[in-house]
């Protein structure tokens, strides 16, 4: 760095972002003390001092296990599920005498089980050990005194007091304090988007007194220490003293560069580490999104407790039957059953004391029959999660090939949630529309410019029914300099025809004021190529839309601002720059942005642009020419759903300016609590008195898809409310044009924008105000609720502003409220905070008790997105916040129809099905144990080999219920998007109700029953063989086996909607694998396999009576179900049956088809239904008229 | 994936790229009227055919059931028959003798049925040492024979209850004042003689401690060739079960009046258990045994029904 550097004290002064320079203000005066106790030696990583600290090194990991304690930590987890701590427990009493079955035959299911989810958390790790691999083998340049150089250091090598440099477009390894930049002003620009998602630039600024270290050869002389604050995760403060040269000097964030963000837009900078690894800012962050169960799992926890209580049941019930048994074998003296050795006899089966061996039998009952609780359940549906969350992210439907990105399931755990969403709650900009701002229509001294129309407009035109012949399409000479946010057609501004307007001066000023009064950087990409960093939108395409109209904002530095201007009067352009002297900046408070500058002329001038109601309050008097035509543009301009912006400037007098900045500076620099309060009183003191010049209008174009998407949610039966900032009329507007209103619904209009409470706002009594407004809203919900109760068969609207909103949130209010709320088909709350936003959704969740989905793109939704059941983020312009902390993040809105109606359609009802599935199995499975027990006197005795039992859950039936889980389809995609009223499935929770469960639980003891008495009666007896042999216990168990692993998998079969080859490869090939099982298993020797040595082979293959009693078995424990799905299917067919069926029909019956719903609907409607739906029905039935016609 | 792999007409008709839009060529069952009614009654249609071929099969079988418990106890022991039987002294033997309903083809299985006798049960069940009765007493692992595993210090071959309680009531068939041959070789599965009991595991030290259960055994006779043990050993499946016995390999007239002299040695009277004999011939399907036919009958005529019912509703509804 030898670089020539003028060293330039003015000009940092004038900077808007002059660092605090007061020390010994409160928070620094902390320092040294507890919390504020870091010392840093700069320069000096080395030293006894510093390494006596002990500060951690820059080594990052943000895994959750290590290689040492992964086994410890992953069980432990493992373990914290209840049903788990039951298998363990079963598993180490399995090696007592209590034991029904082997202790190996137990233990081997569960390892598969623990070690299959240990596997999936291991590989979850590996990977984000990959990551931090990566980032801690980055490579810095670090300074070296020995040799007075930089060398190439790892990251993870970095030490507190290193000196490092940093170039363009890296990332800050460590938390930095910033001495100097390649910026002569020491000033330099980073980007904060792995922080905080903003995609704007941030400027930062060196302490002047530090800029001089600039070069590798001056650094060698640099001493510093610096004292701060302890680590902690405030990413916007940052309290510290820098003792350089015998004086203290304060450290503020301006200083401060924070790890994981990115140099821009500068050469390089030196900074000497502050925080490293974990301590830095950015890793103290990093806190675990809050975890979200679904509904379906809380649920299947409280089945787990039904099975666990059915299990407690059997086993008491067996123990007792047990008990008395065991008390008859000694009856007067003389023990009955003499073969069991009675006299002889351990405790387990003393008759002596039959209430103790009760006892015993009972904990043995209990490991038993511990195959009614599915002991796989969890980690087949986590492996299901996972592969269904996989498609969702390969899905080319989601993909946005513009953007380059897939839809993306962040958590897995929420898949079947998102097909039960009741409500939506969504933000608008960015969400519904782009955010990509275009520059469409202006009125600069009253005059209207710009024409073409807006989606809004087109969609109030089309309302209205007017035929759009007019919309002359954009020819191809104007279409020819189309740019990204300028939209502006006009043949009187463009190319310079301005200059000869009637107003061409104020035209001049208008467009000054859009090229000057901004924070936007200018990035040169080449020759005649120009791209702005900004902080918002709408501030491109002010940008923008000067230059294009011939104000070019081509460059920036601290001080100035240059413009490539058309000069009016010679005609050609000419580089004019003005001296930025102040920029106050916009604030959602102030709602207002203006600078102060002097222009080449010498002249001060104040620029402004904000709110209109904002600027008209201060404007002068003689400034207020335009101001009636402006207002009367800027309604119409709102009523098309266009963002305003008034726009308006004033000349300084010198004397003033003198005075206040002095004023301004002072405020500037004290660093007392009401700092930002005197800021903010000052900077009105000087913006007062403009002059208007006109308004801009911005349009915020509508995303792709977004009326047909709202339409189809809405056609779902799914709720869906907009959570804006908007005015009232924008709001009702982008509802119209996003058919979120549709016509022929009726608006309630909710709002304190009365004359009475106006009135009393004028008289300032604060009290008055808010009982007046919470009478009011009182009776304006009340007026409303009997409104809808009336008109039960029209779609009402709900709009309601911020303010209104507060008040019917009063703890009084909210449940008729709420009770509106819900029966409208769509409400807009406009003018609302984020705050509100979380506030309206924690309240919709908690009131109705449905599923919620927030989806919002903003750092603003992130309250929204982390209150709610499921939060979808829209990895759009706007960053990445929203992304990271939403559930799901989707490119576009539009995709949110395919994530739920197919995708959470599908989820659902697969996750719904797999766990009715599983408890029916198991049931079955562990029945048919407790039918053979009462047989063996409740001995305990299984009535299948061990090995057989421990792979039961793990091979014969796993793999089919995961196919299940992971595919199944009851209805194609294109089907499920042309029925949307199937999503009603979900969100009624019909598929999962406990009615179902349990009919799914007596199916399975109802083929439990089948299986034993039909298996034992056919074959047990008399000869089963030609040659006289008769079955035996394992003959029996092998049979029994035989006809549960036949069932179960056919049942299966029957249950799912949809045959790839993988299904029949996973159902049969189950059944395969279990017969290729006992050959294996029967061809070891009969020291290991007891019962089963050669028992298909040689006992039950040759018998025709085997094969004979599977086929009755299996046909007879099929038919229940089956004909309860025949019948239910022809007179009570659910949604989805419908469409199956409609699908199959040839077209003609489809009409009698849809009637026939209709009628049946009709009558079956109770008042807790969506009255919506009759006319979606209605509305499906006039289409597929038309169709026909 | 890269943008040059996305999307190609090749890509899209992919098996992967099908598979991965969860849009594999399916077969996609429904329910409909058409089929239930082609389903049922197709189930129908196969189940009763086969269920009265089963119980033609079934009726073809001539089975000859006599209780002998009571019958041989002496009359003045009816009461305490339990004495009787644990009475060393009272000559065990007895006789009856019954007339052969039906011509019964050779080979005719004779086997001994006991009711309510839980060879289930799970401390029965698990008394035994399959490594002790295939390798003999070499080998440890005898805990599992409790709790007759050893006597005098010395371990039991075949230890375990199942062998200690080794059925020992004895017949033989005389027709015409000539015995009928029984068969006894044979009985036991295959696979047990060769590889469950061992050929040179000879019995010892069995039946010699204070309490005897039931048979003993030829200790000059490998365990292998012990056919009645190994029967004995495959423990049955319900507490009502049959074991084979024997065969008589000749035919048996219509009216052949066979007697039976047996030893009533097994003691059920303790736990009220039944003791039969059983003689039956077999069809390719095996014993007597209604109940499947009648079940596939049962199971036919139902689904034949559910078809009928179902398609008359169907109907029904159909004109409303």
């Amino acid at each position: 760095m030898a670089r020539i550097r003028k060293r330039s004290i003015q000009l940092s002064k004038l900077c808007s972002f002059a660092c605090c320079r007061s020390s010994s203000q409160d928070e620094h005066a902390q320092i040294g003390q507890k919390g504020y106790s870091r010392v840093v030696y700069c320069n000096e990583p080395d030293s006894q001092e510093q390494i006596r600290l002990r500060y951690r090194g820059n080594y990052v990991s943000t895994t959750k296990y290590t290689a040492v304690n992964f086994l410890p930590k992953s069980l432990f987890e493992q373990f914290r599920r209840v049903a788990n701590i039951y298998f363990l427990v079963v598993a180490c009493v399995s090696f007592s005498p209590l034991a029904p079955y082997s202790a190996p035959s137990i233990i081997l299911p569960l390892v598969v089980v623990i070690g299959a989810t240990m596997a999936k958390e291991g590989v979850e790790d590996w990977r984000r050990n990959l990551q931090d691999i990566e980032a801690n083998n980055r490579k810095v340049e670090v300074y070296d005194k020995s040799s007075c150089s930089f060398r190439q250091t790892k990251w993870k090598d970095l030490r507190v007091g290193d000196l490092v440099k940093v170039c363009k477009d890296e990332y800050f390894p460590a938390d930095l304090l910033l001495l100097s930049s390649s910026y002569e002003d020491v000033v330099c620009y980073v980007e904060t988007m792995n922080l905080d998602g903003e995609t704007n630039l941030k400027l930062k600024h060196a302490l002047n007194v530090t800029s001089f270290y600039s070069s590798a050869e001056s650094l060698k002389e640099f001493r510093a220490v610096i004292k701060c604050e302890d680590p902690n995760e405030h990413l916007y403060s940052f309290i510290g003293t820098l003792y350089f040269d015998c004086q203290q000097y304060s450290l503020s964030p301006q200083q401060i560069l924070l790890r994981d963000s990115k140099l821009k837009n500068t050469e390089c900078i030196f900074g000497v580490v502050i925080f490293t690894g974990h301590d830095t800012k950015v890793m103290q962050n990093a806190t675990d999104p809050p975890s979200k169960r679904t509904k379906i799992e809380r649920r299947m926890d409280r089945i787990i407790y039904v099975l666990f209580s059915t299990l407690i049941l059997v086993s008491f019930i067996g123990s007792l039957f047990f008990g008395i048994e065991t008390n008859n074998d000694l009856s007067g003296g003389n023990y009955t059953r003499w073969y069991l050795r009675p006299d002889k006899t351990t405790v387990f089966f003393d008759p002596r004391r039959p209430a103790v061996a009760a006892f015993l039998h009972c904990l043995t009952g209990l490991m038993l029959y511990g195959y009614l609780i599915p002991i796989s359940l969890y980690v087949s549906i986590e492996i299901c999660k996972v592969l269904q969350s996989i498609f969702i992210n390969q899905d080319q439907a989601m993909y946005d090939e513009v953007m380059d990105r897939p839809a993306h399931a962040r958590t897995s755990n929420l898949n079947e949630e998102l097909g039960q969403v009741h409500t939506i709650l969504s933000d608008k900009t960015g969400t519904l529309t782009c955010n990509s701002m275009e520059f469409v229509k202006c009125s600069i001294a009253g005059t209207l410019y710009g024409r073409g129309m807006t989606e809004v407009e087109i969609a109030l035109a089309r309302k209205r029914g007017e035929q759009l012949t007019e919309q002359a399409p954009i020819d191809a000479s104007e279409s020819k300099k189309s740019f990204k946010g300028f939209n502006f057609r006009d043949e009187h501004i463009m190319d310079g025809k301005w200059v000869s307007e009637p107003q061409s001066d104020v035209i001049q000023k208008f467009f000054r004021v859009l090229a000057t009064c901004h924070t936007a950087v200018p990035e040169v990409m080449g020759p005649d190529e120009i791209m702005y960093e900004v902080e918002s939108p709408d501030e491109a395409a002010f940008v923008i839309a000067a230059r294009e109209v011939g104000f070019e904002f081509f460059a920036r530095n601290q001080t100035s601002i240059k413009l490539r201007e058309l000069d009016p009067t010679s005609g050609i352009r000419v580089d004019r720059v003005y001296e930025l002297l102040h920029v106050l900046e916009f604030s959602s408070a102030r709602k207002r942005m203006s600078v102060i500058v002097k222009n080449p002329e010498n002249q001060l001038l104040l620029l402004a642009k904000g709110a209109d109601s904002v600027i008209f309050e201060r404007l002068s008097k003689e400034g207020r020419a335009y101001e009636e035509r402006t207002k009367e543009h800027i309604e119409k301009y709102s009523e098309a759903g266009l963002r305003t912006m008034a726009v308006a400037y004033r000349e300084l007098d010198n004397d003033e300016y003198k005075t206040w900045e002095q004023e301004f500076l002072k405020a500037k620099t004290s660093v007392s609590a009401d700092r930002d309060v005197l800021m903010d009183e000052l900077a009105c003191q000087i913006e007062r008195d403009l002059i208007l010049l006109g308004a801009t209008a911005v349009e915020d174009k509508l995303q792709k898809g977004v009326p047909g998407c709202i339409d189809k949610l809405a056609r779902a039966g799914i709720g869906i409310w907009v959570l804006t900032g908007d005015k009232r009329g924008t709001a009702i507007n982008i509802g119209y044009a996003c058919s979120l209103l549709r016509h022929g619904m009726k608006q309630i209009v909710i709002t304190l924008e009365l004359p009475e409470i106006l009135a009393q706002e004028k008289e300032g009594d604060k009290e008055a105000i808010a009982e007046a407004s919470l009478n009011s809203i009182k009776l304006q919900i009340l007026k409303a609720k009997s409104q809808v109760t009336e008109e039960s068969s029209t779609e009402f609207g709900l709009i309601i502003d911020g303010k209104s909103l507060t008040y019917a949130m009063d703890k009084n209010l909210v449940n008729s409220f709420m009770d509106l709320a819900m029966r409208c088909a769509t409400v807009i709350c406009c003018r609302s905070s984020p705050k509100q936003k979380a506030v309206i959704t924690r309240l919709v969740k908690s009131v109705t008790g449905r599923t919620t989905l927030a989806i919002g793109d903003g750092a603003n939704d992130v309250g929204m997105l982390q209150e709610a059941d499921i939060g979808v983020g829209i990895s759009g312009v706007e960053g990445m916040q929203a992304v990271m902390a939403s559930d799901f993040a989707i490119a576009q809105f539009r995709f949110l129809e395919r994530l739920l109606l197919v995708h959470g359609h599908w989820c659902y009802r697969r996750i719904s099905m797999m766990i009715c599935y599983f408890f029916y199995k198991n049931i079955t499975f562990g029945f048919t144990l407790f039918w053979f027990e009462a047989y063996t006197s409740f001995s305990g005795q299984p009535a299948y080999n061990d090995w057989y039992m421990s792979c039961y859950n793990v091979f014969f039936t796993s793999l089919p219920v995961i196919a299940l889980g992971v595919f199944d389809q009851d209805v194609s995609a294109r089907l499920c998007l042309k029925h949307p009223l199937l999503y009603q499935e979900g969100v009624r929770n019909i598929l999962f109700n406990w009615p179902r469960i349990l009919g799914w639980m007596f199916n399975g003891l109802l083929s439990s029953i089948i299986i034993y008495f039909l298996t034992t009666n056919s074959i047990t007896g008399p000869a089963f063989r030609k040659d006289g042999q008769v079955a035996d216990y394992s003959v029996l168990g092998v049979t029994m086996y035989t006809c549960v692993v036949w069932t179960v998998n056919c049942q299966m079969a029957l249950s799912i909607n949809y045959f790839t080859w993988i299904q029949h490869l996973f159902i049969w090939g189950s059944i395969a694998f279990w017969y290729i099982f006992l050959v294996v298993y029967g061809s070891i020797p009969p020291t290991l396999s007891t019962t089963a040595y050669k028992v298909l082979v040689e006992a039950c293959a040759p018998s025709i009576l085997y094969w004979l009693t599977t086929l009755l078995v299996v046909i007879a424990a099929l038919l229940p179900l089956l004909s309860y799905r025949a019948f239910q299917i022809r007179f009570q067919p659910m949604e989805h049956d419908r469409i199956q069926i409609q699908r199959r029909r040839p077209e003609s019956t489809e009409y009698d088809a849809t009637q026939r719903r209709l009628s049946e609907s009709s009558e079956a409607r109770t008042s807790s239904e969506l009255p919506s739906e009759v006319r979606i029905r209605i509305d499906n039935l006039k289409a597929s008229s038309k169709r026909k016609n | 994936m890269t943008d040059t792999d996305r999307g190609t007409q090749r890509d899209r008709d992919s098996a992967f790229y099908l598979f991965t839009q969860q849009n594999l060529p399916a077969c996609k069952p429904v329910l409909t009227p058409e089929w239930v009614f082609m389903t049922f009654l197709f189930i129908g249609f196969i189940f009763i055919p086969v269920g009265l071929v089963t119980l033609r099969a079934s009726h073809s079988v001539v089975e000859i059931v006599e209780r002998y418990d009571i019958g041989c106890v002496p009359e003045p022991f009816r009461i305490n028959k339990v004495s009787y039987i644990q009475d060393d002294s009272i000559p065990k033997n007895c006789s009856f003798s019954f007339k052969v309903p039906k011509y019964m083809k050779a080979p005719i299985y004779i086997y001994y049925q006991l009711d309510n006798y839980y060879q289930n049960h799970r401390r029965y069940v698990k008394s035994r040492s399959d490594k002790q009765l295939l390798h003999g007493q070499n080998q440890h692992g005898i805990s599992s024979c409790q709790p007759v595993e050893v006597n005098n210090d010395r371990p039991i071959i075949p230890c375990g209850l199942i062998a200690w309680s080794l059925f020992n009531d004895t017949f033989t068939f005389i027709r015409n004042r000539a015995e009928l041959k029984v068969n006894r070789k044979n009985i036991a599965w295959k696979s047990d003689r060769e590889h469950k009991f061992g050929k040179n595991v000879y019995p010892f030290n069995f039946q010699n401690g204070t309490l005897i259960g039931g048979g003993k055994l030829n200790p000059r006779i490998p365990l292998s060739d012990q056919e009645d043990l190994i029967v004995w050993m495959r423990t049955s499946a319900l507490p009502s079960f049959r074991k084979l016995y024997g065969r008589i390999e000749k035919d048996l007239d219509v009216d052949d009046v066979v007697v039976v002299h047996l030893m009533n040695n097994y003691n059920t009277y303790s736990f009220g258990g039944k003791k039969k004999l059983v003689l039956s011939t077999t069809s390719w399907l095996g014993g007597k045994n209604d109940f499947l036919g009648l079940a596939y009958v049962f199971i036919g005529s139902s689904s034949v029904t559910i078809a009928v019912v179902f398609t008359l509703l169907h109907l029904l509804s159909q004109r409303h």
